[in-house]
């Protein structure tokens, strides 16, 4: 396989987005584990396929109506929930199957043969585009600048919204915020993994990195390289079996922190009892 | 001087008053007990106080320059966020004017040493926050809420769930702070707030102030709670009695 990535641009785009991802998710993917926003991140990743289908009907890249679609989903659900006092859960499955729905429809419409959703579904990562990397690479380092430049306030806000409010913290701008970064991160997986395999990305590197520290900054960095690790041997297992990308990916992952919180709970029973 | 003057607050919840025609002043370093129902706008009260609920209308009157110290209950936030109890005590440094990366400084750090030291947390300083007990938790977020060095200490319900020496040991804390701080605390806890509170305020949508001449009506008391309270505390805790409401129809 490593002369194959000397050899094939594909290969190399794969590998770099596998990096270029991982950031993305390590860094949100922490934080909506902490924030408990995993309900709403699947519930903008769902959402989001309405524009991929609104993309085709109108003949955009559908990855932009994606984007429009997700900044509309995180903000909307915040934003009705503070109204009218719905349980937030539930308007996030309304925004879940509507924006399916709407997607269906959108493609049903649009004129000629039925584009294939497949990889908006399930993503394919050895077909991402080079001005997919530029996007993606663009977006991570908005993440960085923004989540490391106000580090301190993030942490208070992640920690203890009401005391930071209280201190003056802007909260409500800080969510918005928040908000916008978890719907660009969700997009830009939809290329690798897919719509529906995104939460795996998102959650399980945290959770590994979870088992192994109690600091923060730590979990962001070890998910990054967990991430990365991740990706790069599910997509050796793709490219070696044969089988989809997406799905090796997600299920070398899972594997892991099931093995690893294993190992860590029989360690625990050792050292602690 | 009053420090906060509250004058005609009203604050309602959709169509459910939750506050209605609240007057109520504080004086410099007084130490008052709000009590009540659950549900009788307590917490409200509080958050009306804090600036974090606007009233319908009616005024909150503050000092200039007066600075808030928060003390939530420890139900609020995450217990298993990942961070150490000095960097939970640190954000009580930050302030509304955020900086680019922003890094405590070397004497930030040594003053929140100096109040763990004086709180007896110290020794906790690198732990994850949630392996603490709930005597030592609160005393983080009291810990927290110094280091804003705040004129007015707000706490809601520090004392919910401890046992009864950690209630002690909280309680002989805020009396210290009380001689250079004006404290102001929710608390269902009727046997240490007669003992140790200046002033009472209990709250049922409307406040009822009871200053220096405290002493409990158990009527009273089961009126605003709907049903009786036991009024007897064990050892030599002095017991008070409130008179009655002025004005009150029924």
């Amino acid at each position: 396989m490593i002369e194959a990535i000397f050899k094939y641009t594909y290969l190399q785009n794969a590998f770099l987005s596998a990096v270029l991802a991982s950031i993305a998710c390590g860094i949100i993917g922490t934080i909506i584990i902490e924030k408990k926003l995993v309900m709403l991140s699947g519930g903008i990743a769902h959402t989001s396929f309405g524009g991929i289908g609104l993309g085709y009907y109108i003949g955009i890249e559908p990855i932009y109506g994606a984007f429009v679609f997700a900044i509309i989903s995180a903000l909307g659900i915040a934003q009705v929930s503070k109204k009218i006092h719905t349980y937030s859960d539930a308007l996030i499955g309304m925004f879940w199957s509507l924006g399916m729905a709407l997607g269906i429809l959108f493609i049903a419409i649009t004129p000629g043969y039925p584009p294939d959703m497949t990889s908006y579904l399930f993503g394919d990562i050895l077909t991402v585009s080079s001005s997919s990397i530029i996007m993606m690479s663009m977006i991570d380092l908005i993440i960085v600048i923004v989540i490391f430049s106000l580090y301190n306030y993030w942490k208070a806000y992640f920690f203890d919204e009401e005391f930071s409010k209280v201190i003056g913290i802007p909260t409500e701008i800080l969510e918005k915020i928040l908000f916008i970064m978890i719907a660009l991160t969700i997009v830009v997986l939809i290329k690798l993994v897919g719509i529906i395999l995104v939460i795996a990305l998102l959650t399980i590197p945290p959770s590994i990195a979870k088992l192994l520290s109690y600091n923060l900054m730590n979990i962001m960095l070890i998910s990054i390289i967990v991430g990365v690790v991740l990706c790069i041997l599910g997509l050796y297992l793709s490219y070696r079996f044969d089988i989809a990308s997406g799905a090796t990916i997600i299920l070398t992952s899972g594997a892991t922190y099931f093995i690893s919180a294993f190992i860590k709970s029989q360690f625990k029973t050792k050292n602690g009892n | 001087m009053y420090i906060i003057e509250m004058q005609d607050v009203n604050v309602n919840y959709g169509r459910v008053r939750a506050l209605d025609n609240i007057n109520l002043k504080v004086k410099e370093k007084e130490f008052l007990g709000i009590i009540g129902p659950n549900g009788g706008g307590k917490t409200t009260l509080l958050k009306v106080l804090l600036g974090l609920i606007k009233p319908n209308s009616g005024k909150v009157k503050m000092q200039k320059d007066i600075k808030l110290g928060y003390v939530p209950q420890f139900t609020s936030f995450n217990k298993k966020f990942p961070i150490r109890v000095l960097d939970v005590i640190l954000m009580g440094k930050l302030t509304k004017r955020m900086k680019l990366l922003h890094k405590y400084s070397k004497k930030d750090i040594q003053v929140a040493e100096q109040i763990m030291n004086k709180l007896g947390i110290l020794e906790f300083k690198n732990r994850q926050i949630g392996q603490l007990s709930g005597g030592q938790m609160q005393k983080v977020l009291i810990a927290r809420s110094l280091m804003i060095d705040p004129d007015i200490l707000i706490l809601d319900e520090p004392t919910a769930s401890l046992d009864s020496n950690a209630k002690n040991d909280i309680y002989q804390l805020l009396k210290e702070i009380n001689s250079e701080k004006t404290i102001i605390m929710v608390s269902h806890d009727m046997g240490i707030v007669s003992s140790y509170i200046g002033s009472i305020a209990c709250v049922n949508k409307q406040l009822h102030y009871h200053g220096d001449d405290i002493h409990i009506d158990e009527q009273e008391i089961q009126e605003a709670y709907g049903c009786p309270i036991d009024l007897i505390t064990h050892g030599t805790t002095p017991h008070r009695v409130l008179r009655e409401h002025k004005g009150e129809e029924n």
